[in-house]
């Protein structure tokens, strides 16, 4: 499916440029969606949609000129072009050749999601509302849910970028509650891709069991531990806290405000030397991962820690140019109704030597935290909370009782000092990321990690 | 686009989907205009202004539903949303209290659409959020003004259903934010100033930018404290937080759902007296005001916390009829995109006459809060056990003291409703947890955990 014609892309360029400014852009972008889930073993709301539109972007030395449209007709996109342009002031400037739009084609999709058909979805789901049930009798409710979502998107601007790509994300999540007499707790699971169907090919009921599992364990939790303790942090999700903590300040935006304690921080030594960590937004079908970014830069590997250092933030394109730097492929945006923003694509620490049970064997008291319910940090500071969704005391170097209500309290900086030992079993899972109102699905994963001492909020 | 061509639209997305088999059907059909404006060191960064619309439409077929829409309204468009909707519902099994609302309505509201937005020109917006900014600046010690931001929106609403409802309703809203820093390095501090209106005019940019400054400054210097059990003070912002959490447990829909801690608690004790909190989705000032909900109720008040009780919980016409009750007009609309779903349209937490210096000097020794972080993940939504991230100044001898930060207080959500003592004077509305009017309150005993 072709958007605009690259004639057209130039026109409504040159228009928006007709009072001057440094860089204008096209984006235009198709997007559907379907989503059906079940709940209380019925299956529900299933629906989706359609949406058209594109918006235009002028941006003139340090400020950004903004305007959108539902559908791409040609007149709507020169008068959105001719408005947005009204706040500029300066000379009038042409746009370099566009070419079509080049499809970037790097995240293969083998089943086209909408090809299946919409039964099946509703099957699969009753398929994980019995696997979670069969887990045990204590399973009192089980909700399940499957999206999947295709953005075609087009970016054209005035230095010549003509690029395509051709999104497609499905997901199938699972959330359980367990109840033995008074007590409620619950787990939850999901898995996601910028892949078709085929991730859900091979055992996806797993999704279901593996949260039912999660809300059992945590029947038998005993009340968190307080105080200031060794953590060993799961893989996977667990990898929320890097994310959080550490990634979030190395975007540009908020280093180049000083909003972040990152900022001036490039080449220290901010960790041990063992310690590594890449922004990856071209691991091959993951879930934060897109052929091209918002702004039409081939996504790639970001180097953020190497060894210990800080070695680099992630840039879109207005960040880059006020740094003299190149964009590394982090401009990214919800949708054509958005300005791109730098945003992590899917942030992981780097595989080591340890295996998980080294890293807890060396633990006499401590938490295993292995899955997050969530978190939130302040970037200026570093400082940042999450909540334990799933985690254990660990004693004598052994995972001992599951525990409840623990929190994560603590510093960015302090606990990536602090990390001294990586295991070798890096996984990534799926999120969602929110920041200046945008959320787009951002991959986050480690492997096992141990952090020296923390700060773990209980209610013990 | 005038209001009456998307009451137009939406009655033909109706028609469309009882052509094709629907049983019954509404639709709801929105068009706003927005701009956004974020200043930086004296300068617009950046400036959005764009109109978007949308078309959502809810299709029945023996008590299966499916939901569509699109963002195409031309005939062909609406014709293919409503296509899209009754193929979904064939999906869904069926629900005996699926359907459309029983009694819809208006409810009058005034003034939901100030005439003087019109007047404001992008030119006068961003002046406003460079007072924001330049007011948050003015404070000695405010190192840095990360965001100044000011928004609005002006939109029309519309909603016909197959029972002959059709209705429209117009709003506008502006706010405007400022987030401010003090200190430096490891010791930098950050603080949010926060005003919002029915337009421009109302709002207070010097006021704005000194908030931000202010709450930012109290905090220099913080550091860990010993953990302690001692009286807490949830300033408005954060009350607001909580405030919110619960209106959102109390949605028939979780509650029926077995994902609520307030489940069969109806008329029990769940809260001190002082802690009163209804809905109101037609209050004059709140921003989440409209004459009817997202399928078409005349929106009411309805009270939720009452002498210490739990009164009753928030429904849609679904969640109703499965308890046998009338609907509160609770059914929400995030857009066009989303069938509605149950929840809060303005909370408001029913205010004392104490000031915070009154409440600080009630509570003695203790902890005043003027952050949490990681409410929503760190509350059990079932059982209500909680633990979240705070920061704020310690409360010494009736007074303010030294501030504090990578605490966590945690406890149990109805305990700590239990215990509050009182509720300040002065409540504002803060748009953090939905929409919340709120003001401090004193609760007197939590479990704090510091170092």
């Amino acid at each position: 499916m072709t958007l605009i014609d690259p004639g057209l892309a130039a026109r409504v360029i040159e228009r928006a440029l007709r009072r001057g400014g440094d860089l204008a852009e096209l984006y235009a972008e198709d997007r559907q969606s379907f989503s059906i889930s079940l709940d209380d073993g019925r299956v529900e709301r299933p629906g989706g949609g359609t949406e058209r539109g594109a918006s235009v972007r002028v941006v003139a030395g340090g400020a950004s000129w903004f305007g959108h449209v539902d559908g791409l007709g040609e007149e709507a996109l020169l008068t959105m072009a001719g408005s947005v342009a009204q706040a500029v002031r300066g000379e009038p400037r042409g746009c370099a050749p566009l070419g079509p739009a080049r499809p970037a084609g790097t995240n293969p999709v083998s089943v086209r999601p909408e090809t299946v058909a919409a039964a099946r979805k509703a099957d699969l789901l009753r398929a994980l509302d019995e696997r979670a049930r069969s887990a045990g009798a204590e399973v009192a409710e089980v909700s399940v849910g499957y999206s999947e979502g295709r953005r075609i998107v087009e970016i054209f601007n005035s230095d010549g970028v003509a690029a395509a790509d051709d999104r497609t994300r499905t997901r199938l999540s699972a959330q359980v509650v367990a109840r033995r007499e008074g007590r409620v707790e619950t787990g939850s699971h999901t898995r996601g891709g910028h892949a078709g169907y085929e991730l859900l090919e091979s055992d996806p009921e797993e999704v279901a069991g593996s949260a039912a599992r999660k809300a059992l364990t945590a029947l038998d939790a005993v009340d968190a531990p307080s105080g200031r303790l060794p953590v060993v942090v799961g893989n996977g999700f667990g990898g929320v806290l890097l994310h959080e903590a550490v990634g979030h300040g190395l975007e540009a935006d908020a280093v180049q405000k000083g909003a972040s304690v990152y900022a001036g921080k490039l080449g220290e030594q901010l960790a041990e030397p063992t310690v590594t960590a890449y922004d990856d937004g071209a691991r091959t079908n993951e879930w934060g991962s897109d052929g091209v970014d918002d702004e039409g830069t081939p996504t790639r590997r970001t180097t953020v820690i190497e060894d210990g250092r800080l070695t680099s933030y992630l840039y879109d394109v207005v960040r880059a140019r006020a740094d003299g730097a190149a964009s590394t492929g982090n401009g990214r945006r919800q949708s054509f109704r958005h300005l791109p923003v730098p945003r992590m694509t899917n942030t992981y620490f780097a595989p080591g030597e340890a295996t998980p049970e080294e890293l807890i064997g060396g633990v006499h008291r401590g938490l295993y935290a292995v899955s997050f319910g969530g978190g939130q940090v302040e970037p200026a500071t570093g400082d940042f909370v999450f909540g334990v969704s799933e985690g254990y005391l660990i004693e004598g170097g052994k995972v001992t009782a599951p525990v409840r209500g623990a929190t994560l309290v603590g510093n960015g900086l302090e606990a990536l000092r602090a990390i001294d030992g990586i295991a070798g079993d890096l996984e990534i899972a799926t999120g969602y990321c929110g920041k200046d109102g945008q959320t787009v699905p951002a991959g986050v994963g480690q492997p096992h990690v141990r952090i020296r001492e923390l700060t773990v909020g209980g209610t013990g | 686009m005038a209001a009456v061509d998307i009451e137009a639209i939406a009655r033909r997305g109706v028609d469309a989907a009882l052509a094709a088999g629907a049983g019954e059907a509404d639709a709801w059909c929105e068009r706003s205009t927005s701009r956004r404006i974020r200043v930086y060191g004296g300068e617009v960064e950046s400036l959005s202004d764009a109109g978007s619309r949308g078309l959502g439409l809810r299709a029945f077929i023996d008590g299966r539903s499916g939901y569509a829409y699109g963002t195409d309204l031309s005939d062909d468009g609406v014709r293919s949303v409503a296509e899209a909707a009754r193929a979904a519902a064939a999906v869904a099994d069926p629900d005996e209290y699926a359907g459309l609302a029983e009694d819809s309505g208006v409810t009058e509201v005034d003034g939901l659409a100030s005439p003087s937005m019109a007047g404001w020109s992008n030119e006068d917006r961003v002046q406003l959020a460079l007072e924001v900014e330049r007011a948050a600046r003015s404070r000695p010690g405010v190192t840095q003004v990360e965001n100044a931001v000011y928004a609005d929106s002006e939109g029309s609403a519309a909603i016909a259903s197959s029972h002959g409802l059709s209705a429209s309703y117009s709003a506008t809203s502006a706010w405007a934010y400022a987030s401010a820093f003090a200190g430096e390095g490891e010791d930098l501090m950050t603080g949010m100033g926060i005003g919002l209106g029915r337009d421009p005019g109302a709002l207070d940019p010097e006021a704005i930018g000194h908030e931000a400054a202010d709450r930012a400054l109290d905090l220099v210097g913080a550091r860990r404290t010993q953990s302690r059990r001692c009286p807490v003070i949830l300033d408005a912002f954060v009350a607001a937080s909580f405030a919110g959490f619960i209106g959102s447990m109390l949605s028939a829909d979780a509650v029926q759902r077995g994902r609520s801690l307030f489940a069969e608690r109806e008329g029990e004790t769940v809260a001190g007296k002082a802690f009163v909190l209804s809905d109101d989705g037609r209050h004059p000032e709140g921003p989440s005001s409209a004459p009817f909900d997202g399928e078409g109720a005349a929106t009411r008040r309805t009270p939720l916390i009452e002498d210490g009780r739990l009164a009753g919980f928030l429904y849609d016409a679904r969640t109703a009829r499965k308890a046998g009750r009338a609907s509160t007009a609770n059914a929400a609309r995030e857009s066009y995109r989303a069938p509605p779903t149950v929840g809060p349209t303005n909370l408001l937490l029913g205010a004392g006459d104490d000031t915070v210096e009154e409440l600080v000097r009630q509570a003695g020794d203790g902890l005043y809060v003027t952050e949490v972080s990681g409410l929503h993940s760190g509350v059990n939504p079932v059982s209500g056990t909680f633990s979240v991230g705070a920061t704020g100044r310690l409360v010494e001898g009736g007074e303010l003291g030294a501030p504090v930060r990578e605490m966590t207080i945690a406890g149990d959500l109805v305990e700590m409703l239990r215990d509050v003592r009182a509720v300040g004077s002065g409540p504002r509305w803060v748009p953090f947890g939905g929409s919340v009017k709120a003001a401090a309150v004193l609760i007197g005993e939590m479990a704090v955990s510091g170092s």
